[in-house]
């Protein structure tokens, strides 16, 4: 967090707290306040989309609090009607009434004056994958299979932890230089791609993926997504080309063994 | 004073609206007479050589008749709908048929449970209640079977190969549907036009058959869609095995209990619109008092049915992903995963709306205020929910956005993008919504047991474990494998149930006889607070529409999935912008056509003609 910036917001709460101000203004107030917070209150800033959804939720909340009551609604009106009938106001108000145009021109003005940047492509975090895939010409079903290595963990610890350690020497031979030492993306290549390598200590990543679904992805990479994947430019290699089947079964054990985390369990459906 | 304007506006916004018409109409016959064609000028038919057409088209015709005759017959596969496509076609009409069909199974639902309330308690107005609800069915009644037949004759003309497999596999179920189809109607109008001409006992088992009837029609429709998604009971090449097994498919019972559930809510949000629209209309405080009463319980009807709903979901989505790894991505993390964030702001809107509703209704008692003040922490505690729960996992960034993040997920936000942050948020807003409710039932009223204060500590404390019990596995979630992450909403939603079912028992013998402050005043609510009750009603029906439309184009190229494929044109899943412009206007459509409804239902209490024309002062009156 950016804490000198939330640090004056409060301050300008508390403030307003000791004047005693009025709902009007505590509803201006908050809405400008959450707006600092969340444009400018943290340290890896909020990106503009998702900063126009809260601002969206923070407006319907404070419309409908300062209207959920009669006594609520007077208090905001009030104001608002002495505004604009009083005679004492008419100067501001012909100021008011120039400057929201004003206002909205110079958001124009502000939104259109932005630097190049490449066209944007959103893009699905996780595509889905087929149901089976052909590597090295053996089906493997993504839906019903697992990684065959992996109940070695409990019948043959000696040899489960022998596949480890050899997809250990495949990371560290292959992935390391995107995927990063501690496999956080932040490898030596990774700079000069767009996207950037998956995190794969990020809670919301491999955790939430059953070890098929990596094995879809390390084995076909970039050429291999599907058409909701969209723009496809992803710098992974399609690894069937250099890995064996083992290797990266293997290489799928290390990454849930490193990262402490560990596949999505297959679900039984329900028994009829 | 209010109808008094709500006239006079309408006396000034009937000739401008007439004008405005006018004057488009004329406008079209402009353009269109303009742009008649004339006959250019020929040279007089003396002096004009013949020319080859009338036996070249004659030539043409014989050839294509022969040509017809040549060509043996071909089943088809897929015919096309002319302007919009097949598939938008099916989609809209089928859409339609399921919302009227959502509306006619709901309300007799409620309408028996108020009619029975009525019953018990000997209070005729609850009686009353039930039958304006129950006006409402017999139209609508109609136009579900218009648009079911729609639907089954766009299906065989449009999608003949498709439909000739679904009958291969269901026509066992197809005459009992139909068998049941007539025992619904025949309920449903005995219900209707024998209120008050049976013993409410028999008329209670009426309204009680044709509920069952009309979920039994809706378990055997369920059983043909959810085939579709979760095929069972056939062989790899698709021949079937058993029919029982195809029915009690893999999604046949979460999508029953689903659709029952959000039936009941869609329903009672509906009737609760019907209400707001007559309340609007009211020109006496009798009619405003009694349509805001209606409009109350439509739309608590509506909310109680809501609260369970997310679990519901939560558990056909979680049949869906075991089901299919593949199908369960596609809906959660792939083309379909931002219909989820337009659903999470659909849903928080309808809490809020929901909770608005209640704080504006505490407005009905006077000396409200100590009520009134706890709602900010209220509304503080749904916003927050409500940020999270639509917060994106997959964040919509510019390149220099998501470097300054250092990657595609924020640092911090990247949270709440997860299952454990929604499950939390979602579970502390029906906290929430039910505590708005708490709050509004003891406005004016004063407990006056010896154990007053004992309760209502007993009560907060309930209140506050539950909602910290709620939010300690929310982040332990974050600590645990995904399986058991899943696993922890199950007690996450048990604490939340037990609270609300333990401050409800409570609350029950606090309250039992309370030392009233002030009366309830009925019809004493802002106009805009009927217009919630018709944004949560839309809200409702739009959520359905965009929800339907994930969970068939979940499919994607299959109609049956992984068993027929679709090798229609339409055979690609459209960007979701179009998907939600579909659903829009087959929402549109839908409340144009309820709004027909109403109208109709407000018929009835129109004086008839005679009587009008005779006593013209009377009604102006």
């Amino acid at each position: 967090m950016n804490i000198p910036v939330v640090l004056a917001v409060a301050a300008v709460f508390t403030f307003l707290r000791f004047r005693r101000a009025n709902l009007l203004v505590w509803a201006g107030a908050w809405w400008v306040g959450l707006y600092v917070i969340f444009r400018f209150g943290f340290s890896a800033p909020i990106p503009a989309s998702v900063v126009s959804l809260y601002m969206g939720i923070v407006s319907i909340a404070i419309l409908a609090y300062v209207s959920s009551s009669e006594q609520r609604r007077e208090e905001i009106s009030g104001p608002l009607i002495r505004f604009m009938t009083d005679k004492r106001y008419t100067a501001l108000l012909g100021a008011t009434v120039v400057a929201i145009p004003a206002l909205a021109a110079a958001n124009v003005y502000v939104q259109m004056n932005v630097p190049l940047e490449p066209p944007l492509f959103p893009r699905t975090v996780h595509p889905a994958s087929p149901t089976e895939i052909t590597v090295h010409d053996k089906k493997i079903d993504l839906d019903a299979g697992e990684n065959p290595f992996l109940e070695l963990a409990v019948s043959h610890p000696e040899e489960f932890r022998k596949h480890v350690e050899n997809g250990r020497r495949v990371y560290y031979q292959n992935c390391v230089f995107c995927h990063g030492d501690n496999m956080t993306a932040n490898g030596m290549f990774v700079h000069g791609l767009d996207p950037i390598p998956t995190n794969f200590a990020d809670q919301g990543a491999i955790s939430i993926l059953r070890d098929t679904y990596l094995f879809w992805r390390i084995s076909k990479g970039g050429p291999g997504l599907p058409e909701e994947a969209a723009p496809w430019d992803t710098a992974m290699p399609a690894w069937e080309k250099f890995l064996t089947e083992e290797e990266i079964w293997d290489t799928i054990l290390f990454l849930y063994e490193f990262t402490g985390q560990k596949p999505r369990a297959r679900e039984e459906v329900h028994t009829q | 004073m209010n109808g008094l304007s709500n006239r006079k506006l309408l006396f000034v916004l009937g000739p401008v609206t007439g004008l405005v018409m006018f004057g488009a109409v004329l406008v079209i016959a402009t353009f269109l007479t303009n742009r008649e064609y004339t006959q250019p000028y020929r040279a007089p038919a003396a002096v004009v050589d013949t020319t080859p057409r009338a036996a070249g088209l004659e030539a043409e015709r014989t050839a294509a008749e022969a040509t017809a005759r040549a060509t043996p017959y071909v089943e088809a596969e897929y015919r096309a709908f002319p302007v919009v496509g097949s598939r938008v076609a099916i989609w809209a009409v089928a859409q339609l048929h399921l919302l009227f069909a959502a509306f006619v199974l709901a309300v007799p639902i409620f309408a028996v449970l108020i009619e029975a309330i009525g019953y018990k308690t000997g209070d005729k107005r609850y009686d009353r209640l039930a039958y304006e609800f129950t006006k409402l069915l017999s139209v609508s009644f109609s136009l579900t079977a218009t648009f079911g037949a729609a639907l089954t004759f766009m299906l065989i003309i449009l999608y003949p190969k498709f439909t000739n497999y679904m009958m291969s596999v269901f026509s066992p179920t197809f005459l009992p549907y139909v068998g049941l189809f007539f025992a619904e109607a025949f309920f449903l109008y005995t219900y209707y036009y024998g209120w008050g001409k049976f013993h409410p006992l028999v008329h209670l088992a009426l309204g009680i058959g044709l509920n069952i009837v009309g979920t039994a029609i809706m378990f055997i429709a369920n059983a043909w869609l959810t085939f579709m998604m979760s095929p069972n009971g056939i062989s790899d090449a698709g021949a079937l095995i058993s029919v029982w097994e195809a029915i009690y498919n893999f999604t046949w019972m979460p999508i029953n209990v689903h659709r029952v559930i959000a039936n009941v809510a869609f329903g009672g949000s509906v009737a609760a619109a019907y209400a707001a629209f007559k309340f609007l209309q009211a020109t006496t405080d009798e009619e405003r008092a009694h349509y805001d009463w209606m409009g109350y319980i439509g739309n608590f009807v509506a909310i109680i049915a809501f609260l369970p709903l997310p679990f519901a979901g939560y558990w056909l989505a979680k049949e869906i992903y075991a089901y299919s790894q593949t199908l369960g991505l596609t809906m959660m993390g792939g083309a379909f995963s931002w219909l989820f964030i337009i659903q999470a702001v659909l849903i928080g809107n309808l809490f809020l709306g929901a909770n608005y509703y209640l704080w504006l209704g505490m407005g009905r008692v006077k000396g409200a205020q100590p009520v009134q003040k706890f709602v900010k922490y209220l509304l503080i505690a749904i916003a927050i929910c409500f940020m999270v729960w639509a917060t994106p996992r997959s964040i919509i960034a510019t390149v220099a956005e998501i470097r300054s993040m250092g990657g595609s997920s924020h640092p911090i936000l990247g949270f709440l993008g997860v299952m454990s942050a929604k499950n939390t948020a979602v579970n502390i807003l029906i906290l929430t919504t039910y505590m708005s409710f708490l709050l509004y039932r003891r406005t004016g009223k004063t407990a006056t047991v010896a154990w007053a204060k004992t309760g209502h500590t007993a009560q907060l404390l309930i209140f506050a474990s539950a909602a910290i019990f709620v939010i300690f596995l929310g982040v332990y979630g974050y600590f645990v494998e995904a399986s058991v992450r899943i696993g922890l909403s199950v007690p996450q939603v048990s604490a939340v149930l037990f609270a609300m079912v333990a401050i409800t028992a409570i609350d029950y013998f606090l309250y039992r006889r309370p030392k009233m402050t002030a009366d309830v005043r009925w019809g004493h609510m802002p106009a805009i607070s009927q217009y919630v009750l018709i944004f949560i009603a839309v809200t409702f029906t739009w959520l359905m529409g965009l929800m339907g439309y994930v969970r068939s184009g979940l499919r994607q190229h299959w109609h049956v999935y992984g068993v027929i494929r679709d090798t229609s044109p339409d055979a690609f899943t459209p960007t979701l912008g179009f998907a939600t412009q579909v659903v829009s206007v087959t929402v549109l459509a839908f409340f144009l056509l309820i709004g027909f409804v109403f109208w109709l239902a407000s018929l009835h209490d129109l004086p008839d003609f005679d009587q009008r024309s005779s006593h013209p002062h009377e009604r102006s009156s």
